[in-house]
């Protein structure tokens, strides 16, 4: 069984070769998507459970204090508690609300993350589809969590969450611009936009260094605007604990409520991830053009544990913002959008532009 | 000013006003009726623009109901108190001050809570703190007895 | 015999009136607040209160004077040193009797650690609500160390019933003059940190400045006193203008701002603290030796007549009226509380913002509920 972790794909093509020597195509199809699929969703719910706990840690450790210590060494077990609690927890039924529509939300909201998360490339051959319009899908797919967070609080016939459903939609509605367009100066250096083409042209340096002032402009409007996509940080308004209970999911208990908050932790990995693929070079090693000794250090640790380290990094940073931050009022947090963000991203996009045209990138 | 003017300003303006000084602050007591004149005048005339209301309480006398004011003026830093009462227990009402000073809307609404006294001219005149489905009455009167809830030694 | 409510003129058609209490977490306190809503505009706020109402006044008119004492801890909690000295002022002030020096000094050390401590819970509190939820556990990080000072001292970390008519329950402990020295080095350096997490964000600023703006006059008419009218511009500080106990030998500044808005309410407090600790530096290497407590007869009965005290709380003024007929009890006790004449004024202040600016005005007005309803 051949398996480089510097290459996964002799591995994939192993599995691959054997299931179809062995069986017809047509199981062999259903074999390999059933692996994949299996795969996919025990790395959802690992990676799920992780970010909870990191978030716990981050969050007491900025705050002076230790965070979950006891159940488990070092609160390890802790959110697996937390699971089993939220699983045994009575499913409230509510009287008026619409119950087709307050029992699709939840699933609306996991399965969009769920297909969003299959295109990223986690290291040289782990890369699950790879359309050749790899971020236009990730960008589409992600905005049909927003249908999922309209329909929860509407169905839930409570003005609370009625509030919190119609600002957390104008939110993000708007904030969906300035990621589409921060992606798209980066498409243009790139002149592609398949995500395994974006991350192999990385191999002689970042994008963030290669296309400097246009790239880190936008690698910071993109911060901003992921953050607002994920309902996160200084933008959660519409989950506001403080002033409107709990947004547009305070009618969820239990597991419809585990997936909400699931989803947005995952959420939260797929803008990091997208962020580190396409700014910091995605499983690629730092390299330096031109330093072949050090390129080959670099080189020496495995392009998953590149592509981890780099998308745990910014997900920290995202945590970071969270906890030190007040919020941001809604009317504020809309015209930071359209009177700032907008212009100075369109801006970006034709300085980017110009740049290329004239080649004044490395 | 000081309180042998403040005491020739009030008697010039109401006559019957009885004044007693204490160690503290000048007491005048104003017939009910002409309250809410005297306490526009000195709070418009320029030289005791009384503009701060500190306290506002209501008290019960075994024969009457009474509600004493607590003012000052922040510019000159002199402080009175004007008193006023009505005899009527069934059914007290006396004038309110909201007009002059605002924060009377709130202490008068906790007067009526308490005892019993109406204000006319209040722009909203609720209890302020008792539910009353549960209590009824008037607790802060000498004659109020409520045999579960009030303990006596 | 029951009234009828007037109608308050809120349910009109075209409003949506929502309900933010009695339990939610930025009323701090059970406080029920209806709100008319257009949109996200508030058109009107009408605080209902009374959900916490225990008839301390009642109660004080068939209690000894020492007693009362215990029960004035509870109105607003996060002064309660100050309001034991209001009662005890008001009743010192009856029999004309003067205490020793040594206990002017505590009391006024006492006095503003307890307003150093409130206003760090009101900091707190202020972050959590406006979403920068570590504020809340800086400031009672600090906030321990003054409770820990009170617990060596007077035997209670919030509830703590020190004084009595005449000076002090005891003498203090040994170690109070190192400890509250200790704690202000500690605290020089920390509460510029205060001012890096918040007072400089631009996130913070956005919300507070030029939100929920009250004039020198409206203050005034509203009898907004405390850190809440100071920033209007009204002087109202009662150890600066009636002042008791060892405060007119002190030097301190009283922080006064024009623009009336949230954000000066702020700085008011901000400052406030600085202040406090300057004051307890003038006060706490000199402290004279003496008696803790004046000579009082076993049973305190008050001459008739009627007495008024006006102390300086953390939120305001705190009036005591006591009228005594002369006996031990007294005929009529009232509390003039600072936090409800601050919160008549919520509705001016609220009207034409939205929701998210109403939460950041009720917490820069800073009441504390068993205060409004006592």
């Amino acid at each position: 069984m051949p398996f480089n972790i510097y290459d996964f794909t002799s591995f994939t093509q192993w599995i691959d070769k054997s299931l179809y020597d062995s069986l017809s195509p047509l199981w062999a199809m259903i074999w390999e998507m059933t692996i994949i699929g299996v795969a996919f969703l025990l790395f959802y719910a690992v990676i799920g459970l992780f970010l909870v706990y990191a978030e716990r840690k981050v969050c007491a450790f900025m705050q002076c204090r230790i965070g979950p210590n006891r159940v488990g060494p070092y609160g390890i077990i802790q959110t697996i508690a937390d699971l089993f609690k939220l699983l045994m927890k009575e499913l409230i039924p509510i009287k008026n609300a619409d119950k087709f529509l307050f029992n699709l939300a939840p699933f609306i909201v996991i399965i969009t993350t769920f297909l969003a998360i299959a295109a990223i490339p986690f290291a040289k051959g782990l890369h699950a589809i790879d359309f050749n319009i790899g971020i236009f899908y990730i960008l589409a797919v992600s905005s049909m969590s927003v249908i999922g967070v309209l329909l929860a609080g509407w169905s839930s016939n409570n003005k609370y969450s009625l509030i919190g459903a119609m600002r957390s939609g104008a939110q993000i509605v708007s904030y969906e611009l300035s990621v589409g367009l921060s992606l798209i100066t980066i498409i243009v250096l790139a002149g592609s936009m398949q995500l395994s083409t974006i991350v192999e042209a990385q191999a002689d340096g970042w994008f963030i260094f290669k296309g400097h002032i246009p790239a880190i402009i936008a690698f910071i409007i993109y911060l901003i605007a992921a953050t607002a996509e994920t309902n996160r940080g200084p933008f959660d308004l519409a989950e506001a604990e403080s002033e409107l209970t709990a947004g547009y999911h305070t009618e969820y208990s239990g597991i419809k409520f585990a997936f909400f908050y699931l989803a947005e932790f995952i959420n939260m990995f797929i803008v990091a991830s997208i962020a580190a693929t396409v700014f910091w070079g995605g499983w690629m090693p730092f390299h330096i053009g031109g330093w072949e000794a050090f390129n080959n250090i670099m080189d020496y640790i495995p392009p998953f544990i590149w592509f981890f380290g780099k998308t745990f990094f910014i997900i920290f940073i995202i945590m970071w913002f969270k906890w030190t931050f007040p919020r941001l009022r809604i009317d504020q947090l809309l015209t930071l959008e359209w009177k700032y963000l907008l212009p100075i991203n369109l801006f970006n996009v034709l300085l980017m532009a110009f740049i290329v045209l004239m080649g004044w990138h490395f | 000013m000081e309180n042998s003017q403040l005491k020739e300003r009030i008697l010039s303006l109401v006559p019957e006003a009885e004044i007693v000084e204490t160690k503290q602050y000048l007491n005048a007591i104003i017939p009910k009726e002409k309250l809410h004149f005297l306490a526009k005048s000195l709070r418009e005339a320029e030289d005791t623009s009384f503009d701060y209301l500190f306290c506002l309480t209501g008290l019960d006398l075994m024969d009457s109901l009474e509600v004493i004011y607590h003012i000052e003026s922040t510019k000159y830093h002199h402080c009175i108190v004007l008193k006023t009462s009505t005899t009527d227990r069934e059914n007290p009402i006396l004038d309110s001050v909201t007009d002059i000073w605002h924060t009377a809307d709130y202490h008068e609404r906790e007067v009526f809570d308490f005892f019993g006294i109406k204000f006319n001219n209040h722009p909203d005149m609720r209890k302020l703190f008792l539910d009353e489905t549960r209590i009824e009455g008037f607790p802060f009167r000498k004659d109020y007895v409520d045999e579960i809830n009030i303990v006596e030694r | 015999m029951t009234e009828e409510n007037k109608n308050s003129g809120l349910d009109k058609e075209e409003e949506y009136i929502i309900n933010i209490g009695p339990q939610h977490p930025s009323t701090h306190g059970v406080l029920r607040l209806v709100v008319s809503l257009k949109g996200e505009i508030v058109k009107s706020v009408e605080p209902h209160c009374g959900y916490i109402h225990r008839g301390i006044e009642k109660m004080c008119e068939k209690l000894t004077y020492p007693q009362i004492i215990h029960l004035t801890d509870r109105l607003d909690y996060l002064s309660a040193h100050i309001n034991n000295e209001a009662v005890c002022l008001c009743v010192e002030k009856a029999l004309e009797i003067e205490v020793p020096e040594r206990v002017k000094y505590i009391r006024a050390i006492l006095s503003e650690l307890t307003r150093i401590q409130s206003h760090e819970l009101w900091w707190c509190s202020f972050g959590m609500d406006m979403g920068a939820t570590t504020c809340y556990f800086y400031g009672l990080r600090d906030r321990e160390k003054v409770l820990d000072i009170f617990e060596e001292t007077c035997g209670g970390r919030m509830i703590v019933s020190y004084n009595t008519p005449g000076g002090l329950m005891n003498d203090i402990h040994p170690n109070f003059q190192k400890r509250v020295k200790e704690f202000l080095k500690h605290f020089r350096k920390k509460l510029p940190e205060y001012d890096q997490l918040l007072t400089g964000n631009v996130i913070m600023q956005e919300r507070t400045k030029n939100i929920g703006i009250i004039s020198r006059e409206d203050a005034i008419s509203y009898g907004v006193t405390g850190p809440s009218g100071r920033g209007s511009g009204f002087s109202c500080d009662v150890r600066k203008h009636h002042p008791y106990g060892i405060y007119d030998k002190v030097d301190f500044v009283e922080p006064l701002y024009k623009t009336g808005d949230t954000f000066s309410r702020y700085k008011v407090r901000m400052d406030e603290m600085w202040e406090s600790m300057k004051i307890i530096e003038q006060l706490i290497d000199n402290i004279p030796e003496g008696d803790y407590c004046a000579k009082m007869k076993p049973v305190i009965k008050l001459p008739e007549g009627e007495y008024y005290q006006r102390v300086e709380a953390a939120r305001g003024e705190l009036g005591v009226y006591i009228n005594s007929r002369g006996d031990k009890y007294p005929y009529r006790l009232k509390l003039r509380s600072p936090s409800l004449s601050n919160l008549s004024a919520l509705n001016l202040l609220a009207s034409g913002f939205k929701i998210a600016d109403l939460i950041a005005i009720g917490g820069s007005l800073d009441y504390v509920i068993p205060d409004i309803d006592r």
